[in-house]
């Protein structure tokens, strides 16, 4: 099961990040502080790697016992998938490389930026690939298909329900 | 600026990402943050927002909480959000929601009803949206108010749809799995889905039903192979496709399902191997994707039931992953290394250099996998070497979570392995030193106990030699500055009880150097205490031989200070001190027997000498003593007569002012004295205190041994076998080479079976040029390993005499050679299946295929098959065919280079067979290669062509420096 999900800037400013746990576990859905802490403790890890080193990491002092970390500099963002025993790293560092591969696909040629301010898109394509720690989807193209038809049909809902907003912007465009 | 790709933002939330990213500390950073807050805060509330910029509020109280800020204020408009008819409002809701809100947040409840509905919704977009928000805000009381629309979901016409409510019937599984066992069987419907997505995803739960429980779903095995195969064989849409491969992912979830099933089960096994074989085959380890898959297949195979075939190509694309230069795949190699040697232990030996490589390679994850495959193949040829590792490797980390991992398996090792006691001792001493404050306290009382033990009862020269050096090596050690507690706990003891026993330290030196710990370490007391009562027993054991002792000024000084302690035991250390100087030589020899630590003390719980006493007291109008039991009324297994009367006690009012006190012995001089005080437990219930009394030393004899060391579970750990083999006699003359010098250890364990190869080994050394450290460590890491290997019962004890234990020594070694005889002829056994399977695999996996394409597939494999196979390719079928259709391929592929040399190249990556041409071809001496084309893997030869594949990879100055890059490829 995937623990988490994370996407973290070169300066150690979180851009996307998603927890997958129960409360149950001592390690689990933490509060917003803690989740900031991990945020910082796993960039601190990340940036105290060599270069030309393993993507891998094993995580326990962070994430509890048996749980590992994969990392991947994409230009300026680490990504971060964190995983227990039942993955393969190996794969979780494909998987990653997929969801950048969609991203790229629904944003064309993405950067930072695009994650920060469509926001809900990159939540849309994760929410698409991983669905409650489990990876759901990774066909690329299938992910970018369901992606476009959510954003086709809410552009479709956006527009009826703004007629007289973009109305009332019209004449200052 | 207003919108941004069709999803737009404001300005606003433009600057405050600008100014966050521009922001040059975190204090700026809190503060735009807390002013976004206070704007938000503001806005958020006004009446009529419209939905759109409400939309872009939402998203800037995620953004604001992501970077660790409160937004617990916006939660209940995230809330409301969810009830909104726009799609784009709604799933905006909903991701705000399924981000903020926690599955026991007070208000789920609120959006449970908007989620039944949702999950009605025509637009399947909705359902969607509230599924996402089911997985992960659904909690176990709300989810009876779901199950059904979501079971029902299951059957939804979209395969999104589908998908989504697998997931979401798994989270329920997951969270509380007594409310969906009815539902279990939708799964494995789920699994003949039409669309392969749906299909990948019933893998998710189907994994997590068979790791609790495989019997039943073994039904599961044919139809699990079937899909495999039909997803290797590039049935799925191209969709699926992944870097060239057929739907990676799924292989890999399937695999992962099938070692499950296999695992200790033949006949499920059976069904996969030819699929396994086949996916290894098709296994593409140019992408990291196809590693993937390869690497799951070992997994798999090293799960199920062996197969020869199988494990030959997991050895292949081990020794693959090993020699890549990305450290992924050498982590990968690693793991599966430690995989693959619970069932074929010799695979570690072909790759033992990339093993070291690895060991001493930058990557700290690499390093700590190694040290992983270490731990498992530990044994005790190679215990010393290991620990050396692991042990230098704990001391150049700061990370205390690991190394108290690393102390504890250093621990474990030299307790299950340890070759002699001294070795033991030091490695001990500097586990103590660098992480003493890491490890257990019991695993101090075992260093203690040992020390006191020594090596048994036979031989005191002995015991006194380890004593002395671990005096010795003590009193070097307090010179380090900084020592941890319970080390300097055991050096005190040590130093109390046998700092004077050999008179090469005066008693004045030990007691200075107690003193100088009790005063560096002034504010722990437990330390002081030991130290305090190692000086008493220095003192008596002085007394006791009739020396005088002279008090130094600082322990007087020191005794002083402690009287006036706050801590009562120091107080009362520091006054029995000050008696035991002032007692005659007989009693102190009474109080303090020297190095009587070991001796059994025994009580007689009745404390009979008390009598006396007791009865005086009674006849003065004593009260009598009444049991603790019956005072306070508790139960007692032993006495069910009284239950009811007790009950009524404790039930009734009851009226005295105050219990007695808990129970005492009436007169018990209230002193820990006995030399083996601090090892036992200060909470022991029968406090040796008699002791003090000259008297009771006659109770010794009696009574029962509750007092003595706590042996029982010490001796369990220290030395598992010393149980289950009466105390057999290791060795002795090995086990002192092997202090000495670790690395030596393959010298000494190698004489008895294999001189022949030793000699040979020996004579080629010089040619081979790895670096002689690195190829010692190598050969100390797994030489000599088959060797000793069967001998761990009876290493944890050192011989107890030196007399019979050369000749048992002798006996053990013949065995060994018997055993290792019996190891040899194994390996070769498997081989006739090896090529039985050989052939049969290639056709029987295309049945129906024409007589060309079979030849193909044939050719195809044995070439992919040669490529990289290790040593155990020894077959020669096999090998002739990869030799033809490599002959064949490189003839279109490679420059064309003089035909034999070719050969001789590409074969060269194979470094087993191909070792041999290798060398003729370098001129150097084949001869005993060539005579014994060995079966099966002999170390030294494994050896010796690791180092010849290396020595390639080092000194590109042969012939060919083609071959060197292709090594590398």
């Amino acid at each position: 099961m995937i623990k988490a999900v994370l996407v973290i800037n070169g300066m150690g400013k979180p851009r996307l990040s998603k927890f997958y746990e129960f409360q149950e576990d001592d390690h689990a859905m933490q509060p917003p502080e803690k989740q900031q802490e991990l945020i910082r403790s796993v960039y601190g890890v990340l940036c105290s790697r060599p270069e030309n080193v393993s993507n891998f990491i094993q995580s326990n002092p962070l994430f509890g016992l048996d749980s590992r970390l994969v990392y991947r500099t994409f230009a300026s963002l680490y990504f971060v998938f964190i995983f227990d025993s039942s993955e393969n790293e190996l794969a979780m560092l494909d998987l990653m490389q997929a969801f950048v591969e969609t991203l790229d696909k629904c944003f064309s040629n993405v950067c930072e930026l695009d994650l920060v301010f469509n926001f809900s898109k990159v939540h849309a394509i994760l929410d698409e690939i991983i669905l409650g720690g489990q990876v759901l989807e990774t066909s690329s193209a299938e992910i970018v298909k369901a992606v476009d038809e959510i954003s086709r049909l809410e552009k479709a809902s956006n527009a009826m329900t703004l007629v007289p907003k973009s109305i009332a912007t019209w004449p200052s465009r | 600026m207003g919108s941004h790709g069709g999803w737009g933002q404001s300005k606003e939330f433009l600057d405050l990402v600008k100014s966050i990213g521009e922001a040059r500390s975190k204090a700026e950073e809190d503060r735009i943050v807390l002013r976004e807050i206070e704007t938000l805060k503001r806005r958020i509330i006004e009446p009529d927002i419209p939905k759109r910029k409400m939309k872009e509020y939402i998203i800037r109280l995620v953004y604001v909480e992501m970077l660790g800020h409160d937004a617990s204020f916006g939660y209940i408009h995230a809330v409301k959000m969810t009830h909104d008819d726009s799609l784009l409002l709604k799933r905006t809701g909903y991701l705000a929601v399924t981000l903020f809100l926690n599955d026991d947040h007070d208000l789920i409840i609120l959006i449970v009803n908007t989620i039944q509905k949702d999950l009605k919704s025509d637009n399947y977009l909705v359902v969607c949206a509230a599924l996402n928000a089911v997985c992960k805000l659904i909690n176990e009381e709300t989810i009876p108010a779901v199950l059904p629309q979501v079971v029902e979901l299951l059957g939804h016409p979209k395969e999104a749809v589908r998908k989504k409510a697998i997931m979401a019937l798994h989270r329920f599984h997951q969270r509380s799995p007594s409310s969906v066992t009815h539902l279990l069987s939708n799964f494995r419907k789920r699994l003949c889905d039409n669309d392969p997505g749906v299909m990948g995803a019933t893998l998710c739960p189907l994994f997590d039903l068979i790791t609790v429980d495989v019997n039943s779903y073994k039904d599961l095995v044919i139809s699990l192979v079937s899909i495999l195969k039909q997803v290797a064989e590039r049935r799925l849409p191209k969709t699926y496709d992944y870097h060239q491969m057929p739907a990676p992912f799924i292989q890999i979830k399937l695999l992962k399902i099938l070692a499950l099933l296999g695992s200790g089960d033949k006949q499920a096994s059976e069904n996969m191997f030819t699929v396994v074989g086949d996916i290894f085959r098709k296994g593409d380890s140019t992408s990291n994707i196809g590693n993937a898959v390869l690497y799951e297949c070992i997994c798999c195979v090293a799960s199920i039931y062996p197969n020869p075939k199988l494990l030959e190509a997991a050895a292949d694309v081990i020794s693959r992953f090993l020699k890549s230069d990305s450290h992924n795949l050498k982590y990968m190699g690693i793991d599966s290394l430690s995989r693959l040697i619970k069932t074929n232990p010799e695979i570690a030996e072909q790759h033992q250099l990339a093993v070291i490589d690895c060991l001493e390679d930058p990557d700290d994850t690499l390093k700590r996998k190694t040290f992983e495959l270490l731990y498992k193949m530990t044994k005790s040829s190679n215990v010393e070497v290991i620990v050396d590792r692991m042990i230098d490797y704990m001391i150049s980390i700061n990370d205390n979570h690991y190394k108290t991992e690393i102390a504890s398996r250093c621990v474990e090792l030299a307790e299950q392995f340890a070759p002699s006691n001294q070795w033991f001792i030091q490695t001990m001493n500097k586990v103590f030193e660098h992480a003493g404050d890491l490890v257990n306290s019991k695993v101090a009382h075992n260093l203690m106990r040992l020390i006191a033990e020594g090596f048994g009862e036979d031989d005191d020269a002995a015991d006194s030699q380890l004593r002395s050096s671990a005096v010795e090596s003590y009193l070097r050690i307090l010179g380090e500055p900084k020592l941890p507690s319970v080390f300097l706990q055991v050096i005190c003891w040590v130093l109390g009880e046998y700092g004077t026993a050999d008179r090469k330290f005066s008693a004045s030196y030990i007691i200075g150097k107690l003193c100088d710990v009790a005063e560096a370490h002034s504010n722990d007391d437990i330390v002081k205490a030991y130290a305090v009562t190692a000086m008493m027993k220095v003192f008596a054991f002085e007394i006791a031989a009739g020396r005088k002792v002279d008090m130094l000024p600082e322990c007087q000084s020191l005794v002083e200070e402690l009287s006036a302690s706050h801590s009562t035991d120091l107080q009362q250390r520091a006054y029995e001190l000050q008696t035991v100087i002032g007692i005659d030589a007989n009693a102190a020899k009474n109080i303090l027997p020297a190095d009587a630590s070991c001796e059994e003390i025994e009580i007689d719980k009745d404390l009979p000498f008390l009598n006396e006493y007791v009865q005086q007291a009674l006849e003065k109008g004593a009260q009598p003593y009444v049991t603790e039991n019956e005072r306070s009324g508790v139960l007692n297994i032993s006495n069910f007569g009284s239950q009811e009367q007790q009950e009524a006690m404790s039930h009734s009012l009851r009226f005295e002012a105050y219990e007695l006190p808990k129970p005492q012995v009436p007169s018990m001089p209230p002193v820990t004295l006995t030399a083996s005080t601090e090892v036992v437990p200060v909470n022991d219930p029968y406090p040796i205190e008699m002791l003090h009394d000259p008297l009771s030393t006659s109770t010794q004899d009696t009574g029962s041994a509750e007092l003595k060391l706590r042996l029982e579970g010490v001796q369990k750990k220290w030395g598992r076998p010393v149980y289950s083999t009466p105390p057999l006699p290791p060795v002795v003359p090995a086990s002192h080479n092997t202090t000495e010098n670790g690395i030596r250890q393959h010298d000494v364990a190698g004489p008895a079976p294999s001189k022949t190869h030793d000699v040979s080994y020996d004579s080629r050394k010089p040619k081979v040029e790895i670096p002689p450290e690195k190829q010692k460590l190598a050969a100390s890491l797994f030489g000599g390993s088959s060797k000793t290997e069967k001998k761990p019962s009876t290493t944890s004890k050192v011989a107890r005499t030196s007399s019979n234990a050369a000749e048992k020594s002798q006996a053990k070694s013949s065995l060994g050679s018997s055993e290792k005889a019996l190891e040899k002829a194994l390996p070769s056994q498997p081989l006739p299946d090896l090529l039985d399977l050989g052939e049969p695999t290639v056709t029987s996996a295309t049945p129906s295929v024409d007589p060309f394409k079979q030849l193909e597939g044939l050719l195809d494999f044995s070439a992919t098959s040669s490529l990289n196979s290790g040593e155990a390719d020894e077959t020669k079928m096999p090998d002739f065919m990869a030799l033809y259709g490599e002959t064949l391929t490189s003839g279109q592929s490679s420059s064309p280079a003089d035909p034999p040399l070719t050969r001789g190249n590409d074969v060269d990556l194979l470094e087993g067979f191909s070792a041999a041409t290798n060398i003729s071809s370098l001129g150097a001496s084949v001869t005993i290669q060539q005579i014994q084309p060995q079966k099966g893997p002999s170390l030294k030869d494994a050896l010796e062509k690791d180092a010849l594949v290396r020595q390639m990879g080092v000194t590109p100055s042969t012939q060919n420096p083609n071959l060197f890059k292709d090594l590398l490829g």
